[in-house]
Parts: structure tokens; C-alpha cells; sequence
């Protein structure tokens, strides 16, 4: 594991306001960071520091071991950036605008040829390339500022919502990439898309306030999930709130509850403990026959908001 | 500084003008003013002399209304439409990025200024000018230029708006222009003691213009639009950085 992105207590106010306060994580080669957390939480502001477009407040970032501070301009070449929105130079066609980003990026001669042909592949712009970026739809146009982003095959890649407006095609299309990309670069992406925390990523970043509120796998973050490993069940033949009460008498049983859509009850286990098997055994003892049992794995949505609401109510 | 990356950025900013139909109504309207001021508020022919005074002379005031419209652009359209989160994050420092924008303005007025040659053919077919002087009002002419357009970029770099941009640089640009114009000075000279008043018309464009435009070059007129020019990029180099993610 290389260590690619290193953040230290980095902090942003602007005036009164802390829209970064004391954010740390690092990024290794090979891991796909999901920056997550609610509108105006301070991941773009996070992003913009990383990037060396806005100056922090206090911490530092360490890109492949540059400090963004003191060494901004080999910072910004060994990582690529899409900005929220992907900018663009909106009169310039993407050819002559990659082209551009290849000189800039001091490539020239076959290898600029090269980075702006595989480039403009990688992104599935070229078919566009010599229409102006401003006539493009919104998704090709994103297109053009992740083919900016990756034109260098920079070990460092960051990316300001990339798939946000994006149809469900195009989005497929983004992650697609993203993912061929993960093994050899270190990736930070931030949404607020949470289907994305499993297509995609192989850790993620909470923030809400400005603060880091969880740092972990998918996994570990479904596992967070009052819903964890909760069993839905449903059983034919007898009266649903009869079955409630059995199975809230089980000793593996914290809790369960009548589905408010549809016919059966929600089983939640003490300790988020797999009972699926368990409690298939008490039924079948019982003489019911199951209709439907199966485990969920936890909902994003609701861990989402109970580990960034409580602060965000704190703050107020 | 990188010199190829302050040339990427001037080669991609000057194309930038001719993408759009911007460059070709810009070079006409300044083709048209300065030929018809030329020749009717200058009294081209009725001077009776072979020269082109009456060209350069009407410059600062063409200036005044047309390089704001071409400065207006380079830093509050880079803010408005975002692309400076962009510029800003590539491997290029804010320095180079003002003078490639700068030197891209500054490269498309020299173009317009030369597209006048059939002026010159003109006076030369009609009389036998000293193309000396014609030649260094050009020259002081594009430098007085250079000095519209580093107060224009610095300006534009203050506001996302072009058009408070245009007229921000407008009024600054004639506060310039006018601290040399009779006028002015006469108003000033009636109470303000001398030294003050020369130090007001010493920050004339007027002043330092008329002179090379009639063929005297004098280091300090020239001195005088170079240090200009860097007071003003340098104030907008730091202007950028302070406010480029506003």
C-alpha cells in the first residue's frame, strides 16, 4: 500500500463559519475513497483543498509526498481534478481543449497525440470532438472534464460529483471507468449518491460539518444500519401480530415490527447477529411454513442520515 | 515562471477571440472609428501635412471604449463560468496565467492596430511622411494599449460580471487618459500648487503618448507604460488568488 493522499487536520473557515474543521484521512494506490456526506458538508471545500485551489485555513495535504503549500505546482501535476460541474472553456471544441490540457500538462509531439486519442476513448467522447463543448448535452460534457482529468494518467485522481445529472446509462458508463482506473491510481470521488458507495468504492469518508464522522469499508458502513442483518419474514398461515409476539420472545431477538408495506414482520437480531437460520429452525418447530425470509444488508439511507444529521442539529 | 506555459495559455486565449464572432466585430468597429476619426474629427487632409498624428492622436480616446470590451472577458468569464477552478488547479502558477491572458489581449489590439496599414499606404502614396515617426506611434501606441489592458485584466479579475467589468475599466481607463487633458489640469492648477499638478499629468497616458506618438522616444514614456503594466498584472495576479473561488 502507497500512501497517495495524505490529510491532516485540514480546516477551512471563511469568516464564522468552519466548513472544514480538523479533517483527516489518507488514500493508498488501488483504493477508490467515497467522499460522502450531505450538501455543504465540506467536501468540496475539502476537494478544493486538496487540489490547491483554495488555501487551508490550518492542516496540511500531502500529495505523492509533495506538500500542497510549500510545492503547489507538483502537486496539481501528479493528480487530475474534475471540478464540480466539469468546467470548461465552453467556445473550445474538446480537441483543441484537450489538446490544450495535454500542453499545459507538458506532453507534446506523439505523446500528446496519444494521452488526448486514449483520453478521448476512456471518456467515449469521440464522436464529439470537433463540436464546440458549450452545444454538448450535460453528460457528454461531463465526459470532457473526466477525459481532462485522466489525460496525464495522473497516480492521483479527484473527482467533484462525477456522475451527478448523469442518466442511469451514463452513469453505469462513468463507474465503468472509474473502476478499469481504481487499480493503479489512488481515487477520491465525492457524492451524495449512496448506490454508488457500493458500485464503486472501496472505503469511505463520511463528513457532516465539516468533521469526519465515519472512515471505513461499504461494508462496515451498512454494518452501522439498524437493518443490518434484520430478517424479513413472512408466514401465511397465521395472523401477523400472533407471529410479533412469538418471535419477540425468541432469546436472539432484540426487536421487530409489522412492515409497513406489504405482509409480514421485520425481525431485528441482538448484535447484528445472522439469526436467518435460527429463526427459520423456530418456525419450522412451530409447524408454519415460511412464505419469505431473507436478510437485509443494511440501509445506506438511514445510516447516512443518523451519523450526519445528529451533528449537523448539534452545530444549529 | 514557465515561459511554454505562459505561451499554452496565450495561444488558447487569443484563439478564444476568433471562436467566436467577438474578434471580427472588434477589429471592424476599430477599423471604422479610427479611419472616420481620422479623417473627419482629425482633419486628415486639411492639416496639408504627410504624417499620421491625427491618427495616433485620437488613440487613448478609442481606447478608452474599445480595449475595456476586450479585457472585460479575461478573468470575470474564467470566474462566471467556473473554468478558473479548472486553470487554476493545472500545473501553471497565477502569474503565468495573468500574463498569458494578458499577452493574448495585448497580441490581438497589436493585430488590430496593424490591420491600419492601408492608413500608412495612404500617406506615403499621397505625400513623402517620415515613416520613423509613423513607426513609433505605432510602438507607443501598442504600448499605451498595453497599459488599457493590463488596467482592464485587473479589473476584470475583481468581478464574475463583464459588464460591470467593461465599465469599471471605462471609467478608470478615462480617469487615466483625462489627469493629462487641459481641462483637468486647468482645474487643478487654479488652486493646487504645481508640483502636484505635474505629478497629476506625469500619470497621464496623454502625456507620455504624445510624445513618441510625434516621433520622440523617451526611455522614461517608455518606462513609464512597462511599470504601469506590472502594477497593474501584479495587482491582478494577487487579486486572482484572493479571489478566485469566490
Amino acid at each position: 500500500m502507497t500512501l497517495r493522499v495524505e490529510i491532516e487536520d485540514l480546516a477551512k473557515h471563511f469568516g464564522e463559519i468552519r466548513a472544514v474543521d480538523g479533517v483527516t484521512f489518507s488514500v493508498s494506490k488501488g483504493e477508490v475513497l467515497g467522499f460522502l456526506g450531505p450538501n455543504g458538508a465540506g467536501k468540496s471545500t475539502t476537494m478544493k483543498m486538496i487540489t490547491g485551489f483554495l488555501a487551508p485555513t490550518r492542516g496540511t495535504v500531502r500529495v505523492c509526498g509533495y506538500d500542497v503549500s510549500t510545492d503547489p505546482i507538483s502537486v496539481k501535476a501528479s493528480l487530475g481534478y474534475l471540478p464540480e460541474g466539469a468546467p470548461a472553456y465552453a467556445d473550445m471544441t474538446p480537441d483543441s481543449f484537450l489538446k490544450f490540457i495535454a500542453d499545459i500538462r507538458g506532453l507534446s509531439g506523439a505523446d500528446k497525440k496519444r494521452a488526448v486519442a486514449s483520453a478521448a476513448e476512456r471518456a467515449r467522447i469521440l464522436n464529439v470532438m470537433y463540436q464546440p463543448i458549450e452545444t454538448l448535452s450535460k453528460g457528454y460534457k461531463r465526459r470532457v472534464g473526466l477525459a481532462q482529468a485522466i489525460l496525464h494518467n495522473p497516480p492521483v485522481l479527484i473527482m467533484d460529483e462525477p456522475t451527478d445529472g448523469l442518466d442511469p446509462n451514463q452513469k453505469h458508463e462513468v463507474r465503468t471507468l472509474i473502476n478499469e482506473m481504481a487499480e493503479d491510481k489512488a481515487i477520491i470521488i465525492s457524492t451524495h449518491i449512496l448506490e454508488e458507495v457500493n458500485a464503486l468504492c472501496t472505503r469511505n469518508v463520511v463528513i457532516a460539518s465539516g468533521k469526519v464522522v465515519f472512515d471505513g469499508t461499504p461494508a462496515e458502513l451498512e454494518a452501522k444500519s439498524r437493518y443490518h442483518n434484520a430478517v424479513v419474514l413472512t408466514v401465511n398461515e397465521i395472523d401477523n401480530t400472533k407471529l410479533l409476539q412469538f418471535v419477540k420472545a425468541l432469546d436472539f431477538v432484540a426487536d421487530a415490527e409489522l412492515l409497513t408495506l406489504g405482509n409480514g414482520i421485520r425481525v431485528f437480531p441482538k448484535a447484528s447477529a445472522h439469526i436467518t437460520i435460527a429463526l427459520s429452525e423456530r418456525i419450522r418447530e412451530q409447524g408454519w411454513e415460511i412464505a419469505s425470509l431473507y436478510a437485509e444488508s443494511g440501509r445506506l439511507d438511514e445510516v447516512f442520515r443518523s451519523i450526519t444529521l445528529p451533528s449537523t442539529a448539534g452545530v444549529k | 515562471m514557465n515561459m511554454l506555459n505562459i505561451w499554452f495559455i496565450m495561444k488558447r486565449e487569443f484563439g478564444g477571440y476568433f471562436a467566436t464572432p467577438v474578434a471580427y466585430v472588434f477589429i471592424i468597429i476599430f477599423l471604422l472609428l479610427a479611419g472616420f476619426s481620422t479623417f473627419y474629427v482629425g482633419n486628415f487632409f486639411a492639416r496639408g501635412e504627410a504624417d499620421l498624428y491625427p491618427f495616433f492622436s485620437l488613440h487613448p480616446w478609442l481606447y478608452i471604449l474599445l480595449i475595456p470590451a476586450i479585457s472585460m472577458r479575461l478573468w470575470a468569464e474564467e470566474r462566471k463560468s467556473g473554468s478558473i477552478e479548472l486553470l487554476m488547479t493545472l500545473p501553471v502558477s497565477v502569474f503565468e496565467a495573468v500574463l498569458g491572458k494578458f499577452f493574448a489581449a495585448w497580441a490581438f489590439t497589436g493585430l488590430a492596430l496593424i490591420l491600419n496599414f492601408p492608413l500608412w499606404i495612404t500617406v506615403n502614396y499621397l505625400g513623402n511622411p517620415d515613416n520613423g515617426v509613423i513607426f513609433t506611434g505605432f510602438v507607443g501606441s501598442f504600448l499605451m494599449a498595453g497599459g488599457f489592458l493590463a488596467i482592464g485584466s485587473c479589473i476584470s479579475a475583481v468581478t464574475k460580471n463583464q459588464v460591470i467589468a467593461f465599465v469599471l475599466s471605462l471609467i478608470v481607463s478615462l480617469i487615466f487618459v483625462l489627469a493629462g487633458y487641459g481641462i483637468v489640469l486647468d482645474f487643478f492648477s487654479s488652486w493646487a500648487p504645481q508640483p502636484l499638478v505635474d505629478a497629476i499629468s506625469s500619470f497621464s497616458f496623454l502625456t507620455h503618448f504624445d510624445a513618441i506618438s510625434k516621433g520622440v522616444i523617451d526611455l522614461r514614456d517608455i518606462l513609464y507604460f512597462a511599470a504601469l503594466i506590472a502594477i497593474w498584472l501584479f495587482a491582478n495576479a494577487l487579486i486572482v488568488n484572493a479571489r478566485k473561488a469566490d
